[in-house]
């Protein structure tokens, strides 16, 4: 029993002083990089450049010009009609692809999500493309078919790039709501004799309820606060992004910018609490007696399903394939002979697609480290309860910022001589902070579902064997969470790479990234290099993604294996 | 009663408004074997939590030979625990798990030693190559013990590990545990709300209910001399059958199925009723009787009878038969307070 006397030696601190410094750091981080900078927005909204309380007089300016009421007016319409037919496409494809039997669902599922890959002004360069002056439809492909123009610029032109925009948002929410659904409803509905479409609108449509509510909101909030298309083919019709940037770059009138990014973030925020309640009624719609749904037979069905697929899918890879045409042909209309001169230079040490895989990779490499730690130290800490409800709060906050309010407030917030944090403006640093924030909360609410997956004794265990908190979380929780944590790499890189709402305020004119080069190229007519430009970036997130998907995959498998609980 | 080794002093908790624990007192003897029994919710797992750190009790005052140790964290307390769903790292193999705690305190070659020789003391020196979820339940919970006894625990803290296990696994590691405190001795508390096992392993029960300690008492004075009508319906069955009225207050009586006795029809104090259910047990059948009144008339009240198998065949005994039986007062159970009878029935 000599090891005995061994083991009572003193023994190492486990105690929790670290964690809690470590949770208090963090939470204090959130605050400065969201609480703070969202009060200054509503600060900046009700006073005057001096800073003396105006109350809601900016409000008032706003409703009294015409012009701006007018584009108030031109955002609800084109969110309207961009959320009523990205739902109803949404909805028709996932019930295609989780409720019938047509082949190739591997191959739509894959088109239909390509446009995450894209910045969102690609869409508005495929479409001129097509329909612009020089259009490949306007002109009947250049005179063999009798010419088809339609008024691109304006309504027609938003609301058909909006809807290629949300339309992947749609499906894969709606996608998650009918592959969840409790197949002994179908069948009790069939029992008492229920006709198939009494159940579809008895069983389907109330279970897909909440979803369904939630997928119009978030589709709404995208398309009214989008900036990228309503930029490329809006022409003259003014929305609501596009007044904010115009007030804010254009007319340095940052007090009505203020006034206009409270009413972009309305909608948000209902949404966000729409979505918060919808998530927890949805819930109660699954136990753990729900058997799957299963595909019965019927080949009308089928044959009507993979019509709308195909036809979506030719759309969409349609619209891809014109832009890299677009790219690579010499001189539009006149010469189409391939080159690939558009291409050359963009991979110099210091243009823009190099400053955008930085920012990307920094956003990607930080971003997930952090969320990482946040989300564990709120799940699995023991911290003070208080901080880290507080800290649950405000990593669920960001889910109601739209990208351009976010980028207004950074810029309301940082670019401020008296502000200890000035030093970060005109950065990169301050490009990646507002791309994690950004995409954080979705990472967060990513990280945790699949932290909740691990027994919650395991910090228990280790706390009882004396083991500090970090070994525990090095050689336990890390090694079992990496497949989500790769996952949430990849999300935060391909959507630093694609976006442009939030760093078009931000960004450093000698660190200018991709996206917003796109948007400056297509500003001076240069479509052709703006849509190389964008070409690139698709590339680049589809290998990124491949080749890091390549290696989780595996891991992913291991993983599960591991989990994988033996009864008896 | 003198201070014991472990010893609880009017430990209280509460999670939000929801009371766990309520003025708990308790002394536990060096090497003793200690089971909390009680039904699901009654606050064992919150127990045995602030026993071992991992919670903080709101009240009271937790020593270990007369050292006040309620502010000492978890892992300075040199308990062993087992938890509820074992807890084993899934990504690192057996050794590796047994292993964990033990990193900190020793040289690798003394680690190896120990974790050898705590593989041969649960028969798993074969599978230490293999990762938890290539185990069978058992095994698993082995591992878990092994892991749990790694570095000598003064006290070692099991919250049912056996409740995940079929029955046959179950009474073989039952055996198994009892084995390695009988060879250890290390002062053993485990939770469960199996009676059975309660009965069979516990030098001592402590039984609990509705976040209090109701009675705690050797396994037979538990069982023979339930203090209240919760505690003898709880463990073992019961009959609930009426009133000492001589008694101040009232007292109620009760009396174990196996405990009631049948009798000839001209029996002086026999009471009569009819086999309203008939259930075979193996050695014995357990009989389910309404009693009779006046006339042959139905009380609805019942008694439940256990019968070894020989009489049932001796007296013919069948469904809706009338039967003789009386309850020998040396086996009537007496309460002093009829307060929880209603909790228990
Ligand atoms: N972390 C917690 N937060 C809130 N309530 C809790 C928590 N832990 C336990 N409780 C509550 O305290 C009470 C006692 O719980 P405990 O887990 O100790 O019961 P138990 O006796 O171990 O039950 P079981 O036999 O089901 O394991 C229960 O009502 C439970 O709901
Ligand atoms: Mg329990």
């Amino acid at each position: 029993m000599n090891m005995n006397i061994w083991l009572k030696r003193i023994r190492p601190n486990a105690g929790s002083w670290s964690q809690n410094i470590v949770m208090l750091t963090m939470t204090a981080a959130l605050l400065i990089a969201i609480l703070l900078p969202l009060g200054e927005l509503v600060m900046k909204a009700v006073t005057d450049q001096e800073g003396g309380f105006v109350g809601l007089a900016h409000f008032a300016n706003y409703f009294s010009t015409p012009a701006l009421v007018a584009s108030l007016w031109n955002s609800i319409k084109v969110s309207t009609m961009t959320t009523f037919i990205a739902v109803t496409l949404g909805f028709g494809f996932a019930y295609a692809l989780e409720r019938s039997g047509i082949q190739g669902k591997w191959f739509f599922r894959s088109v239909a999500l390509l446009p995450l890959f894209a910045p969102s002004m690609l869409h508005g360069l495929a479409l001129i493309y097509l329909f612009g002056n020089q259009g490949l439809i306007s002109t009947g492909f250049f005179g063999l078919l009798p010419e088809l123009r339609i008024p691109l610029y304006g309504p027609v032109g938003i609301v058909f790039s909006e809807v290629l925009f949300t339309f992947p948002q749609a499906y894969l929410m709606l996608a998650v709501a009918l592959k969840s659904a409790d197949y002994r409803l179908y069948e009790a509905a069939e029992s008492l004799g229920a006709s198939k479409w009494r159940t579809f609108w008895t069983v389907t449509v109330p279970g897909t309820k909440f979803t369904l509510i939630s997928t119009v909101f978030v589709c709404f909030v995208l398309t009214f606060t989008d900036f990228g298309a309503p930029k490329v083919v809006g022409g003259q019709y003014n929305v609501l992004a596009t007044d904010l940037y115009k007030q804010v770059i254009g007319q340095q009138n940052m007090q009505m910018g203020a006034a206009v990014g409270v009413l972009l973030l309305i909608p948000a925020v209902v949404s966000f609490v729409v979505d918060r309640i919808s998530q927890r009624k949805q819930s109660g719609w699954l136990s753990a007696k729900s058997t799957p749904y299963r595909i019965e037979g019927n080949r009308r069905r089928d044959a009507l399903f993979y019509a709308l697929c195909s036809a979506v899918s030719a759309i969409i890879l349609g619209i891809f394939l014109v832009a890299v045409y677009g790219s690579l042909v010499k001189v539009w209309p006149y010469s189409l002979s391939i080159s690939f001169s558009r291409y050359e230079g963009l991979f110099e040490g210091a243009g823009p697609f190099a400053n955008s895989l930085i920012i990307s990779l920094g956003t990607a490499i930080i971003g997930t480290l952090a969320t990482f730690m946040l989300a564990y130290l709120i799940e699995k800490s023991r911290a003070c309860p208080v901080v880290r409800h507080t800290s649950y709060f405000l990593s669920m906050l960001p889910l109601a910022l739209p990208g351009l309010v976010l980028g207004l407030i950074y810029v309301f917030f940082f670019n401020n001589p008296n502000q200890p944090l000035n030093g970060l403006y005109g950065t990169v640093w301050i490009v990646i902070l507002c791309n994690i924030v950004h995409f954080y909360s979705v990472s967060f609410l990513t990280m945790t579902s699949s932290l909740k997956k691990l027994d919650s004794e395991f910090e228990a265990a280790s706390e009882s064997m004396n083991v500090p908190w970090y070994q525990a979380l090095l050689r336990v929780t890390v090694p079992l969470s990496l497949p989500t944590i790769l996952e949430i790499f990849i999300y935060f890189f391909i959507n630093s790479m694609v976006t442009v709402s939030a760093v078009i305020f931000l960004y450093a004119p000698d660190l200018k990234p991709a996206s917003v080069a796109i948007v400056n190229l297509e500003d001076s007519g240069d479509i052709a290099p703006a849509a190389a430009m964008s070409t690139i970036i698709i590339l680049t997130n589809l290998l990124v993604r491949t080749v890091i998907m390549g290696l989780s995959g595996k891991l992913r498998k291991r993983t599960e294996g591991l989990l994988l609980r033996k009864e008896g | 009663m003198k201070p014991g080794y472990l010893s609880l002093r009017g430990i209280a908790k509460h999670f939000g408004k929801q009371t766990a624990l309520q003025d708990i007192h308790l002394d536990i003897k060096k090497h003793e074997f200690i089971c909390l029994l009680g039904p699901s919710g009654c606050g064992k797992t919150t127990l045995l939590r602030i026993l071992a750190g991992l919670e903080k009790a709101d009240r009271g005052k937790l020593e270990i030979s007369g050292k006040d140790i309620t502010a000492v964290p978890a892992g300075k307390r040199n308990f062993g625990m087992m938890f509820q769903s074992y807890a084993l790292f899934p990504n690192l193999s057996v050794g590796e798990n047994i292993a964990y705690g033990l990193r900190n305190r020793l040289s690798k070659s003394q680690i190896a030693d120990r974790v050898e020789e705590l593989l041969g003391l649960v028969e798993l020196g074969e599978q230490r190559h293999k990762v938890p979820a290539q185990l069978s339940g058992g095994q698993q919970q082995r591992v878990a013990l092994a892991r749990a006894l790694a570095f000598s625990p003064d006290c070692l803290l099991l919250d049912e590990p056996l409740s995940a296990l079929d029955a046959k696994v179950r009474v073989k590691l039952r055996r198994e545990i009892c084995r390695l405190h009988r060879q250890f001795g290390m002062t053993t508390i485990m939770v469960t709300h199996d009676q059975e096992e309660a009965l069979t392993m516990a030098d001592r029960i402590v039984v609990m209910n509705k976040s209090r300690i109701i009675q705690v008492g050797t396994p037979n004075e538990v069982y023979e001399n339930p203090r209240t009508p919760f505690v003898a319906d709880f463990i073992g069955a019961v009959n609930f059958i009426g009133m000492d009225k001589n008694k101040h207050g009232g007292a109620a009586l009760a009396i174990r199925p196996e405990n009631v006795q049948l009798v000839r029809e001209d029996h002086e104090k026999g009471k009569q009723g009819v086999v309203r259910e008939l259930e075979y047990r193996g050695a014995h059948y357990r009989l389910v009787a309404e009693l009779l009144g006046m006339k042959d008339a139905p009380l609805q009240q019942f008694v439940v009878i256990d019968v070894p198998a020989e009489s049932m065949i001796s007296l013919k005994i069948r469904m809706n038969q009338k039967i003789f039986f009386a309850f020998p007062p040396e086996h009537v159970i007496q309460f002093d307070s009829t307060a929880d009878l209603a909790a228990a029935q």
